[in-house]
């Protein structure tokens, strides 16, 4: 499958890499040579220079043939004009383009009808809605959800005075006390699918699959307080601040707002009647105290660096706000981020490449592909939702007499609407929606591939 | 300064003046007084002759003008109303000396309806009518009627505008339409039917036709002249009731009434200085109505007055069915502080504004907000819309313009020795063009006790709040006359 990637930022990097990883043919447009000389170096892809909404660069970049144009520049305008004038000169061509000012989301249902557009994406309001849902359940540091959001995989920290702490998961059904499954646990930087003997130890980071429903039992029987989230405090007002301010709001949450730039906070203030906006420097220790940080339900860190937002979500843990939860830019370093106590982290360009690989496999293999696809502990492994059909093999054989592919698990069942945690004597039937998890390396398209060739 | 196009339009107002002034001659020969119809005659050919010399003289100007010009235009064009507005009674000797008749016809321009006059049953029909005709081109603005009047195919370009800011009261100014000609045009269109509708109200109520399109000019304008020496006492209650609520509507925000016309119907509902305008009236009515038990006969009489007191200050109308001056101290402080206030921004009534007072209580909140969060950033809004940084600050200024007015104003008449219920009462009721005060200015009495001196001040003080003091103002700055 071809496809062309506009724009060569972070986004777009993000995406050639996992794509090209993948096995698809990657052309990439940018109007910086010396941007695209360092892609070319680090993949094996084709660069082309120039403008992407422009004909001549869109013919050069093979447009005629492509299957998929990723529209990635970091103009909005510019994104919709060069998916516009692709499909113009290719009417067979999807494209997905990245709008993601504020002032559009309202409009982009009809947008979406106007311009041939098959997925526009808004990374900012992704991740605010990534972090709302984090805020409902203080207690987690990371949610995913499947099965038309009624399981989740959900990520805890297993701490020194953790129930869980020093347990084999054998023992895990008799402490937790409701029928889980832990699919992965992340520790020293490299993520294992554990076996029953596995024992949990202090600062792992556990991947546990559940049922929504049984989420609040699960925290309730770790000790894990949940306490509802009544007053927030947000640093730095970029769009992600925005939209996450306005849905807060909206939920008749009490959200204050820092800003250092005095002409985004008016902005801000005309926006958002509900919200108390300050202006000042959110890394001011003595701001964030007299702005109650100290009685603060929830510290979000959003400000345009990454290390700032580091070490004010530190001083919020020392500080012990209840829930921290930081937002990053660039997950390459994450392996120093278990060390930290940081809270959850966020990443709206790892939100936002998710979805697009999804839509790439879903484009991939119409039939059988994954329902949803979700990176989880840190993009070391994924979780996929597949439906059963007549193809699937080894339909009704309980899952021990099955050879999966190393590292990769079954971790929940949904049948006829009711969700099972599987055991060694479960099985699924045609019609069931399967969620696999799985280590990146063994990359999975359909249901099949998870078994032993 | 374009010293010519300011002439010019000075000119083309006493043009319209004269026009104006026919009527009043056509009445008086009606009832045959020729005296009247003379002087009225002679006014109208004076006023006319020199508007003709001053528009013949200046003709060809083509330059706009700036904000400055369209304030001093403004300012300058109103006290030249005045000065020829007087003559007829001046000229009929009706109004033996002239400072008493610009007092009477400014009062009138201004929609203050503040008279120096005794008794008015014996003054000539001609000149009553001319005297109530001055509130009703008074309360929309003779420039906004000259705008909707002349050609508006226009080099006119924008400059029009700052004459619709400068005339027009209230906080922010707008255009209803891209057009300033139709914009003008609608309002007094709408004027001129809310007028009309009063007219057949009142003559429904079997008042006379001369006294029904009078009151109903008082009213519309929110003048207060009555032709009776006992202003609307003497008028049954179905009358006085259809005053009460035709002074109410006319005390609320025009640009309301375009809205209904276009169907907007929740947009005016929710519009804040509306609900602020009616919460204020029907909150005093209650307090006064409570303060008055045992003053009148019947609860619905009591009612009926307070109503009427209360529609007539806010609304600075100043008509009156009772002598407010004998209530309680409690009911005429509410009337005092309702002389404050005034009506809604863009109607023709004057006093400080409903909608200036929004601004000013929203900004005073957000000061104090800022107390507890000195780094919180925060605008005002005014129907889930900003508000504009400028038209806060503009807002606060007039705020200290108005309260230096009233304490200098107070100060100056002061020599004259009369009581300090009776100097600021008559200061207040001047200056937000209400028309009767307290005590001696009360409604059962007039300003002719006050010294030459006095009403000079009180005619400046008229003039400074009809026209939102700024184009008064800036007529004494060094400044607006300097080269530079």
């Amino acid at each position: 499958m071809k496809i062309i990637i506009a724009g060569d930022g972070k986004v777009g990097a993000m995406l050639t890499r996992q794509l090209s990883a993948e096995g698809y043919d990657i052309t990439i447009i940018d109007a910086n040579p010396r941007v695209l000389e360092s892609t070319e170096e680090l993949y094996d892809i084709m660069a082309v220079q120039g403008n992407c909404a422009t004909m001549d660069v869109l013919e050069r970049a093979g447009v005629s043939e492509a299957d998929l144009l990723i529209a990635a520049t970091s103009a909005d305008e510019i994104n919709l004009l060069c998916c516009l004038t692709a499909h113009s000169m290719n009417d067979r061509l999807h494209t997905i383009a990245r709008i993601r000012n504020p002032e559009y989301t309202d409009q982009i249902i009809k947008m979406r009808e106007v311009f041939p557009l098959s997925l526009t994406i808004n990374p900012e309001k992704q991740a605010a809605l990534e972090i709302e849902r984090l805020l409902k359940y203080p207690g987690f540091l990371k949610r995913d959800t499947f099965a038309k959001g009624r399981v989740e995989i959900v990520e805890l920290r297993v701490d020194k005075d953790s129930l869980l702490c020093n347990h084999t998961l054998a023992d895990l059904d008799s402490v937790v006390g409701c029928k889980v499954l832990i699919c992965a646990v992340l520790r020293n930087g490299s993520a294992v699918a554990p076996d029953g003997n596995y024992t949990l130890l202090a600062g792992d980071r556990i991947f546990v699959t559940a049922p929504t429903d049984t989420l609040e039992t699960l925290l309730k029987n770790l000790k894990i307080i949940t306490h509802k989230v009544r007053r927030v405090l947000l640093c730095g007002g970029g769009r992600l601040s925005y939209y996450l301010a306005k849905q807060l709001d909206q939920g008749g949450i009490a959200v204050r707002l820092i800003e250092q730039d005095y002409d985004r906070c008016l902005q801000l203030a005309n926006l958002l009647p509900g919200v108390t906006i300050i202006q000042g420097d959110a890394s001011d220790e003595r701001l964030l105290e007299s702005e109650g940080m100290d009685d603060c339900d929830a510290l979000v860190t959003m400000t345009g660096l990454d290390e700032l937002n580091m070490v004010i979500s530190l001083q919020g843990t020392i500080r012990k706000v209840p829930q921290v939860i930081t937002k990053l830019g660039r997950m390459d370093n994450s392996y120093i981020l278990d060390q930290l106590p940081i809270g959850s982290t966020v990443s709206p360009k790892q939100l936002c490449c998710n979805t697009i690989v999804r839509y790439v496999r879903a484009l991939r293999n119409q039939e059988g592909a994954a329902l949803s696809v979700h990176t989880i502990a840190d993009g070391k492994a994924e979780a996929l939702e597949f439906c059963v059909d007549d193809d699937t093999r080894y339909i009704g054989e309980p899952l021990k007499q099955l050879h999966l592919k190393k590292n990769v698990l079954i971790v929940c069942i949904t049948h006829k609407g009711k969700q099972e945690i599987p055991g060694g004597d479960s099985f699924y039937e045609k019609g069931d929606t399967v969620i696999v998890v799985t280590s990146r390396d063994a990359v999975i398209y359909q249901l099949n591939d998870i078994f032993e060739a | 300064m374009n010293y010519k196009m300011i002439g010019k339009f000075i000119g083309k107002i006493l043009l319209v003046e004269a026009v104006f002034m026919l009527p009043a001659v056509a009445i008086s020969l009606y009832y045959r007084e020729m005296v009247a119809a003379r002087a009225l005659f002679i006014s109208a050919l004076v006023t006319a002759l020199i508007g003709g010399v001053m528009v013949a003289v200046t003709r060809g100007t083509k330059r706009g003008f700036h904000a400055k010009e369209g304030m001093v235009c403004v300012g300058l064009s109103w006290i030249v109303l005045g000065l020829f507005g007087a003559l007829p009674f001046f000229i009929s000797g009706a109004i033996p000396h002239y400072v008493d008749a610009l007092f009477e016809i400014v009062s009138g321009f201004t929609t203050t309806g503040a008279s120096i006059l005794p008794e008015v049953e014996s003054m000539p029909y001609g000149l009553l009518y001319w005297r109530s005709f001055s509130h009703w081109l008074g309360g929309m603005g003779v420039l906004v009627f000259l705008l909707a009047v002349s050609s508006g195919n226009e080099r006119s370009k924008g400059f029009t505008m700052h004459i619709l800011r400068a005339e027009s009261p209230g906080p922010q100014v707008g255009k209803l339409v891209p057009r300033m000609k139709q914009t003008a045009e609608i309002l007094y269109v709408l004027y001129i039917i809310l007028t009309v509708i009063d007219v057949i109200f009142l003559l429904c109520g079997g008042m006379p036709l001369f006294d029904s399109v009078c009151t109903a000019f008082g009213t519309a304008g929110t003048g207060g002249f009555g032709i009776k020496n006992d202003s609307i006492a003497g008028y049954n209650p179905y009358l006085q009731n259809v005053c009460t609520v035709f002074m109410l509507l006319f005390g609320v925000n025009f640009t309301c009434y375009y809205m209904l016309l276009l169907k907007q119907v929740k947009s005016v509902l929710k519009d804040e200085e509306l609900r602020l305008y009616l919460g204020v009236v029907f909150g005093s009515i209650v307090l006064i109505v409570l303060n008055l038990r045992g003053y009148y006969a019947t609860v619905g009489e009591t009612i009926h007055h307070a109503a009427f007191q209360v529609a007539s200050v806010m609304t600075t109308t100043g008509f009156a069915t009772t002598d407010f001056d004998l209530w309680p101290s409690f009911s005429k402080g509410i009337l005092l502080c309702l002389m404050l206030l005034g009506a809604c921004a863009g109607s023709t009534g004057g006093g400080f504004k409903c909608g200036r007072a929004l601004l000013v209580l929203k900004g005073l909140r957000r000061s104090v907000r800022q107390i507890v969060h000195p780094g919180k950033v925060e605008v005002v809004r005014v129907n889930g819309r900003t508000v504009d940084e400028k038209v806060l600050q503009n807002t606060n200024a007039y705020l200290a313009a108005y309260a230096l007015i009233v304490v200098a104003s107070f100060l100056l008449i002061s020599i004259d020795g009369f009581s300090i219920t009776t100097n600021l009462s008559a200061v207040l009721a001047c200056f937000n063009n209400i028309g009767p005060g307290l005590e001696l200015v009360g409604p059962t009495c007039n300003f002719g006790g006050f010294s030459v001196f006095s009403k000079l001040v009180l005619i400046l003080d008229m003039l400074a709040g009809r026209l939102e003091i700024f184009p008064i103002l800036i007529l004494f700055s060094k400044t607006t006359w300097g080269k530079r």
